[in-house]
């Protein structure tokens, strides 16, 4: 399989604060690989570090092109969608104008319309919602809504940041098993940081274990499903 | 009765300066998130350079659009140079900022074009409008002006992607650069675009109130009531609540035997302190509801 993202000795931080201490690990195009770990262990900065929110150093290749030098905003253009923690919602602006921000990179206003009734068939509550202002919709309503955002640049690789955060068990599987359609259908490859590992290990092809800024362990998601001491070990459960 | 419609129509009339100038703040409101305090200076200053071009023999309409597209560009060069690197700096450096600018812009304004009072021209001439003594056709044209800038603005903001970005750069700046917009050019636009607002209603202004550097001196202080009352993030509003103030101004200087017209400012700082205190978000600002 042909490596789709490929990160090298990645450090991060925050001001003074070093958070990640070369972090190596590939996604397969295709898949969808997950990286799991406490709090703190540099999950989210993973993501952040990838999109040139913070400052970082090492190499990391879209598709064998160097991204690590380029701004968040042209990170975007080469195909990847971050669906940041905390959603990212547009809160004064309505559903569908969210929708269409995530297109704004693109320039064919059929293909946008189409995609946005693509998104709507996997989330026909935001159709409903169409005119709302994007602030009002509820915790599950806003990460579809996030997702669906991502889904609008037709991304290459989609970050997910925590999906599951502050929703209900019940809402939080629907949410993964949309995942898993869009990766199977549309071909979507993933990311995913979680801190609930049952359910993102469900859904993924590949694991990391991140623990302290540092890779601690890496291997197929079912190895690590079936191997009970590295659960309790590192995902307590 | 008679008087009180007099008045109130010499309200709406006056109200039209202080609506075009609310328009402006509104415009900075929103890309920004803050008050830009030199902007009556810059608006003023933007005037200065039609005067000087109307005075070079430019026909006025020319003089009119050129000097928007220079205030345009002259909005988005302040932001580049001077604000950019202050993106990160409390907002505290900012209002300094903005006052030093203030003063140096009248200053230069002063230095370059001295500080004699000069009559500047209006498009519409100040005849009566109709024959009628309470309007003149410079208001009136002055009153059209602004609600055609009010109706450009709607569609922009409404119907355009650059409209819709700026707006997403306001509300979610982090957001907003994840799904690829350039927040840092939408805010330099957004200086741009209330430069030119700023100096169209100081070319409305200065044919009444004569060009001077310190015509926009009080204005903007009616014009801040008017972006107050209308809800400091809704163009519309901003309109509606410079006409207000222009009425209510009107009103208590001619009713209210204290106010006459010595107090006139005072209300418009009233009604700002009002506003504050009875109704934050203004009679038309969308308060921001959220559900977290």
């Amino acid at each position: 399989m042909t490596k789709l993202l490929e990160v090298k000795g990645l450090h991060a931080g925050y001001g003074q604060t070093k958070v990640l201490h070369g972090i190596d690990f590939s996604i397969e195009q295709g898949s969808v690989t997950t990286l799991l770990g406490a709090n703190g262990a540099g999950k989210t900065t993973t993501l952040r570090a990838l999109c040139g929110m913070i400052r970082r150093s090492g190499d990391v290749l879209l598709n064998g092109e160097q991204i690590n030098r380029k701004q968040t905003e042209d990170i975007v253009r080469v195909g990847v969608a971050h669906v940041p923690d905390g959603r990212g919602t547009f809160t004064r602006q309505t559903v569908e104008e969210n929708l269409q921000l995530g297109a704004m990179t693109r320039g064919d206003r059929a293909a946008i319309a189409q995609d946005m009734e693509l998104v709507f068939s996997y989330f026909p509550i935001l159709k409903e919602r169409r005119t709302q202002q994007a602030g009002l919709l509820s915790g599950g309503e806003q990460q579809m809504l996030a997702v669906g955002r991502a889904l609008m640049l037709r991304p290459k690789l989609m970050l997910l940041d925590e999906p599951s955060f502050g929703l209900a068990p019940m809402i939080t599987r629907e949410i993964f098993e949309i995942f898993r359609e869009l990766n199977r259908k549309e071909k979507v490859s993933m990311l995913v940081v979680e801190q609930n590992a049952q359910i993102a290990l469900e859904l993924a092809d590949q694991a990391y274990l991140l623990e302290t800024g540092r890779i601690v362990f890496s291997g197929r998601a079912d190895d690590i499903r079936d191997d009970e001491n590295l659960r309790k070990a590192y995902l307590g459960y | 009765m008679e008087l009180f419609v007099q008045q109130v129509i010499a309200g709406i009339s006056t109200g039209s300066i202080y609506a075009c100038v609310a328009l402006a703040v509104v415009m900075i409101y929103v890309a920004i998130g803050h008050l830009n305090f030199a902007q009556g200076e810059m608006a003023m200053f933007s005037t200065f350079i039609a005067w000087q071009l109307i005075t070079w023999g430019v026909p006025y309409w020319v003089a009119f659009f050129l000097t928007i597209a220079i205030s345009f560009v002259g909005g988005i060069v302040i932001e580049r140079v001077i604000f950019k690197p202050l993106d990160n700096a409390p907002i505290l450096s900012h209002v300094v900022m903005f006052i030093a600018l203030l003063t140096i812009i009248t200053s230069a304004a002063g230095f370059i074009w001295d500080f004699s009072i000069k009559t500047f021209p209006s498009p519409f001439g100040s005849a009566p409008l109709f024959g009628s003594s309470l309007i003149s056709a410079h208001q009136a044209g002055m009153m059209a002006v602004t609600l055609l800038l009010l109706l450009a603005l709607f569609f922009f903001f409404r119907y355009t992607r650059v409209g819709l970005a700026l707006r997403a750069s306001a509300d979610n700046p982090v957001s907003a650069r994840l799904v690829g917009i350039r927040v840092s050019w939408m805010i330099a636009l957004g200086w741009g675009l209330a430069t030119a607002i700023g100096a169209v209603a100081g070319m409305l202004v200065a044919p009444v109130v004569f060009l001077e550097p310190n015509m926009m001196l009080g204005i903007l202080v009616y014009g801040f009531a008017g972006a107050v009352l209308g809800g400091l993030s809704s163009p519309g509003g901003a309109v509606l609540g410079g006409f207000l103030v222009g009425v209510i101004e009107n009103l208590a200087g001619t009713f209210i035997p204290v106010i006459g017209g010595e107090l006139k400012l005072t209300i418009a700082l009233c009604i700002i302190v009002l506003v504050l205190v009875l109704k934050p978000g203004g009679l038309f600002g969308r308060a921001t509801i959220q559900r977290v």
